[in-house]
């Protein structure tokens, strides 16, 4: 397979927020605006591409049994390495993101993409497949997190598209996400079978 | 390279020196960052009391609740000697986006939730009884944050009467600053 096709496979065929369904906890969690869920997708997005790096450099010398083990040390180091880092050197991005950091550890995106391709795939195409997958998610969570926060407050990245005196709140609140992203879901198939 | 047998001896071996090379890793980016982000956060608290007290005269006193909605709260209030509220700010939260997160805002001057200028000690959300609009959707975080105000003003009045002689100072877990 190309890099190319490795790459597109992540935003659409296997988008993995719409199609794999993968990650859902921090898609529902953290896609109350717009906003929030651009930055969840991007910092899943820089971790996703350095442990697919990373496992598809030392897959052969992790023995079968213990992969998983030897995938989650790496994947909560790496994540804790990342907060580290902006915590010292970009702590405008630790206001807004620090909450989501520690959350990349147990999205199963990450240790999907571990397990079910950089696992068996050169360095290269693992690190495309972590860039696909990464846009993929953000887009998807981008979009979902706009969706609630129109419906929710009537904004769309803070911009007021209609005051926020009509929108429902439950849209903002925990029973809003799997509503909103179940018919995101729907589009999304209706359109790919089209 | 042909990929390594599942034996005993290769995942002990595989798995400490994974563990043992994250370790390494963590200890040494911990090592380096540390320092920095000590200095960011007095920095930011620093810059955090200057802006409670809005330029009067007061105490600024740091506040810690451990039962927000996603876990402790940490806010930095500024009172004036009679327990007035100059300002606040918030330090520390985990609460949710979008929603309990919105505490910075909410309790400001002339917005919905505006404390400043009342006095601290007894304020309450409006469904306990109290004069507080709660933030939409948020009363636990709302009311974790009223929790930090009303000690921030415990702690001012316990000191102030300790500089009288009145009762000797209480060994407060939270610093006053």
């Amino acid at each position: 397979m190309n890099n190319m096709k490795v790459l597109l496979n992540g935003i659409i065929k296997e988008n993995p927020t719409f199609v794999l369904l993968l990650g859902m906890c921090p898609t529902l969690g953290t896609t109350s605006s717009a906003i929030n869920g651009m930055s969840m997708g991007l910092a899943t997005m820089a971790v996703l591409i350095f442990s697919n790096l990373i496992i598809s450099l030392i897959k052969n010398l992790i023995p079968d049994k213990v992969r998983i083990p030897s995938f989650i040390v790496v994947i909560a180091s790496l994540v804790t390495i990342l907060q580290m880092l902006i915590k010292a050197y970009a702590p405008e991005v630790d206001k807004s993101l620090g909450l989501f950091i520690p959350l990349i550890v147990v999205n199963c995106i990450i240790l999907g993409r571990a397990e079910a391709f950089a696992a068996k795939n050169g360095v290269v195409s693992s690190i495309c497949d972590g860039i696909g997958m990464g846009i993929g998610f953000t887009l998807a969570l981008t979009l979902l997190g706009a969706v609630r926060e129109l419906l929710g407050t009537g904004k769309v990245f803070n911009t007021t598209l209609f005051p926020e005196e009509y929108g429902a709140l439950v849209f903002v609140l925990a029973p809003g996400a799997f509503i909103a992203l179940g018919y995101l879901i729907a589009i999304f198939n209706k359109i790919k079978k089209a | 390279m042909k990929k390594l047998e599942s034996t005993w001896y290769n995942m002990a071996l595989v798995l400490t020196g994974i563990a043992v090379v994250a370790g390494a890793a963590l200890g040494y980016v911990n090592s380096v960052t540390a320092p920095t982000i000590e200095a960011i956060k007095a920095q930011q608290e620093k810059e955090a009391e200057q802006q409670v007290l809005n330029g009067q005269e007061g105490t600024a006193i740091k506040i810690t609740d451990p039962k927000g909605f996603g876990g402790a709260l940490t806010v930095m209030v500024g009172l004036a000697p009679d327990g007035k509220i100059l300002g606040y700010k918030v330090l520390e939260s985990s609460e949710t986006p979008g929603l309990g997160a919105k505490a910075q805002d909410w309790f400001q001057k002339g917005q919905k939730g505006d404390i400043i200028g009342k006095t601290a000690g007894n304020l309450t959300v409006s469904k306990d009884g109290g004069e507080v609009d709660a933030i939409t959707a948020s009363t636990i975080t709302s009311r974790a944050f009223l929790r930090c105000i009303n000690e921030a003003y415990k702690t001012l009045s316990e000191n102030s009467d300790a500089q009288s002689g009145a009762s000797p100072q209480a060994g407060e877990p939270n610093n006053n600053i």
